[in-house]
């Protein structure tokens, strides 16, 4: 299975391997061969006029998918308390198993936890199934990989989505790759097709690409979703679906780890809470200039953010990025001053409610997901959007 | 105590993007350098072996010249390093690459310590380390802040939390993703870049893993498969303004004031 080159078809090799955008494809002995840079990406085939390269499938073994049913949400939760990006999952997964026509799941690991099992049932999930041991308190990756294996075993889910947080990261690799199954991580939007396959959505490649993903001869399909990228159903006063308590064997549950301590960290305000937000890119070209960013920022009562750039040359503390390797933010406002708008940066911001945008380039990407973009140079807009301000507030 | 750090090569630039028109991907420039993140890995493993001796050993998985991340650890003063390359290892998803570098950290020998950087600047899905360790069958933390204390069979780490700072003992073997800053890296020095320029560094393919059955990596070995690329996608309901900066920053003032966000 895979690429298979056809010499003869190749007019111009040193021409033809320019195709490839990962520089994949080298004359060897006269011969165009694929290496291991190689993504599948498939662009040579698309770029194949003749039939230069062809994408040969072959049959490989698959699962039974009829014998995998359930769309199933890892309760992520701190010791006991879930995490509301929990919430989102299941409204996705509501969606996703009313397409297939399969139960929703969730599946929950702690200890003394019957009463948010039962919470979760107010918000339409067939099935909770609990594993509440002393020994599943907080997370350790051995133990909950243990509980979780035994849950896949029993209840064959068709699907597992797990919010992408620093307890979901760990766990979902170690799951996927117990069962050698695929992983999407951070998702951003999920579908899924009639055969039960998940369509898995993503920025990729590290560009300004999306890709859609699927995970098509293995089960348990697995993918990862930040917070406030989905939206939480409303709870409802009536409950649905039950609690199904689980066991599993002492043994099972041992790891090699002891904790020694656990110091709570001083709480500091974050982007993700924030109602407003004031993104600085590289369009600010100083750290001087991030005053004004600043400055409006406080006069709207919101946060500072900024892209990765301003994070790399260490103008902005790490916890202000937004975007795929940053935070997610969903707030009622942001303005971006000065920013592209890549996909990795957009992916962590495109579901705040109105975004405003100033660029003075008006072919930036940027303008593709503000509601509001206004082509111009920030150094001129925010000190007078900053004059009109504070001119309000004294009026 | 012997340690093993996963180094990846990452291309420079990451400006690749999709014609809207041929649906091609475009892309300028492919010089390539160490993933910055593992800088971080290198690092911790280099304190570790200041204070209990040892060795540091690389591994990256690539195509041949990858090699070059590992004369750049050398250069740092790694002792050892191995390239995993093989046309078979294409189209690797992160299954099929962590099953890979764990066959190939088997092939390389035991270690007491296993150190991933947190994520990749290309791939950035921070899930190829777990995955290793559980084919490894060793305990794993991400998130590692610092290291407290290393024994000859456990090994003291702080860990972030979100809401917290925990601190855990776990036995060795195992794997750590570290944290950016939980050491500042070294720079490569020209001394140790001229005495290891020749340095072999010995290739690992297919036919030399524990496991050599070809189904179990690259494209084959990968459960998950891209099905098609595409432009992000465009929001139809936005208005754009073009106008002096003054008629500009009106405008954004109005809004505000319209949708609430300024009280008047
Ligand atoms: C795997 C991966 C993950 C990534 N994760 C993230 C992430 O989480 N967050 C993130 O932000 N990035 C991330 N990136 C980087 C991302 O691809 C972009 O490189 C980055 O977002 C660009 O930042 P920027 O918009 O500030 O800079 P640039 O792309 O340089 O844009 C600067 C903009 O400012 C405009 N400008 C310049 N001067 C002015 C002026 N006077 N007035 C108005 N406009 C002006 C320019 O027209 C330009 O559009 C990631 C990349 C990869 C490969
Ligand atoms: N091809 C590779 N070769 C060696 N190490 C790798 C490779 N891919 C990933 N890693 C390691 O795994 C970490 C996480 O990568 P990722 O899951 O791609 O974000 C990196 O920081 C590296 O330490």
């Amino acid at each position: 299975m895979g690429l298979v080159v056809h010499n003869d078809k190749i007019e111009n090799k040193e021409e033809f391997i320019k195709v490839c955008p990962f520089g994949a494809m080298e004359v060897q002995n006269g011969d165009v061969i694929i290496n291991s840079a190689c993504k599948m990406c498939k662009v040579c085939v698309r770029k194949s006029k003749h039939g230069e390269v062809e994408f040969v499938e072959e049959k490989l073994p698959t699962v039974d998918k009829s014998k995998w049913s359930g769309i199933t949400v890892y309760v992520d939760h701190e010791n006991g308390k879930i995490h509301p990006v929990t919430l989102e999952l299941i409204g996705k997964a509501r969606e996703l198993a009313k397409k297939v026509n399969q139960p929703v799941y969730c599946v929950f690991f702690g200890s003394g936890i019957e009463k948010q099992a039962n919470e979760l049932l107010h918000y339409g999930v067939d099935s909770v199934f609990v594993y509440d041991d002393p020994a599943l308190r907080s997370f350790q990756n051995e133990s909950y990989t243990a509980a979780f294996e035994d849950f896949v075993n029993r209840n064959h889910p068709c699907a597992i989505l797990v919010g992408a947080t620093p307890v979901g990261r760990q766990l979902a690799p170690r799951v996927a790759a117990r069962f050698r199954t695929g992983l999407t991580a951070d998702c951003t939007i999920l579908d899924i097709d009639k055969n039960t396959d998940l369509i898995q959505i993503r920025p990729a490649f590290g560009g300004n690409i999306m890709a859609q993903i699927c995970t098509p001869r293995t089960r348990p399909q697995m993918a990862t979703v930040r917070y406030k990228v989905m939206n939480a159903p409303a709870r409802t006063e009536e409950t649905t679906g039950r609690v199904v308590d689980c066991k599993i064997d002492a043994e099972k549950l041992r790891t090699h780890v002891q904790v020694l301590d656990v110091k709570p960290k001083q709480k500091v305000a974050s982007i993700e809470n924030a109602e407003v937000l004031v993104a600085a890119g590289r369009g600010i070209k100083s750290k001087e200039d991030l005053a004004m960013v600043q400055e409006l920022a406080d006069l709207l009562g919101g946060e500072l953010a900024c892209t990765r750039p301003l994070v790399e040359s260490g103008w902005v503390e790490a916890r202000r990025q937004v975007g795929l390797s940053g935070r997610t933010v969903r707030p009622k406002l942001i303005i971006t001053c000065g920013i592209s708008g890549a996909v990795q940066f957009s992916a962590g911001m495109k579901s705040a409610e109105t975004i405003v945008s100033i660029n003075s380039d008006e072919k930036a990407p940027i303008f593709n997901v503000a509601h509001i973009g206004l082509v111009g140079d920030v150094y001129e807009i925010i000190p007078q959007l900053i004059k009109q301000l504070k001119q309000g507030k004294e009026a | 105590m012997d340690v093993l750090v996963c180094i990846k090569q990452v291309p420079e630039s990451n400006k690749v993007e999709v014609d809207p028109k041929t649906g091609a991907l475009i892309r300028d420039g492919v010089d390539s350098k160490m993933n910055p993140f593992d800088l971080y890995a290198l690092e911790t493993a280099f304190r570790i072996r200041e204070k209990l001796g040892g060795t540091v050993k690389v591994i990256s998985m690539g195509p041949p010249q990858a090699k070059e991340v590992i004369y750049e650890a050398f250069s740092m003063g790694a002792d050892a390093g191995a390239l995993v390359s093989d046309r078979a290892f294409g189209g690797a998803d992160v299954l099929a690459t962590s099953y890979t570098l764990s066959q190939a950290i088997r092939k390389v020998g035991h270690f007491d310590l296993i150190l991933c950087g947190k994520q990749t600047i290309d791939g950035d899905t921070a899930q190829v380390g777990s995955e290793i360790s559980e084919y490894l069958g060793i305990p794993s933390f991400a998130n590692v802040l610092g290291i407290d204390d290393v024994q000859k069979d456990n090994i003291t780490v702080k860990i972030d939390l979100p809401n917290a700072i925990e601190v855990s003992k776990v036995t060795l073997p195992c794997l750590l993703c570290v944290e950016k800053d939980i050491y500042q890296p070294r720079l490569p020095s020209y001394i140790k870049k001229q005495a290891t320029k020749d340095r072999e560094v010995p290739m690992i393919t297919l036919k030399d893993l524990p496991d050599s059955s070809p189904d179990r990596y690259g494209l084959h070995g990968s459960p998950t498969q891209v099905q098609r690329i595409f432009p992000p996608e465009v929001n139809n309901d936005r208005e754009i303004f073009h106008g002096t900066s003054e008629e500009l920053s009106k405008k954004l003032m109005n809004t505000l004031v319209e949708r609430k966000f300024v009280g008047r």
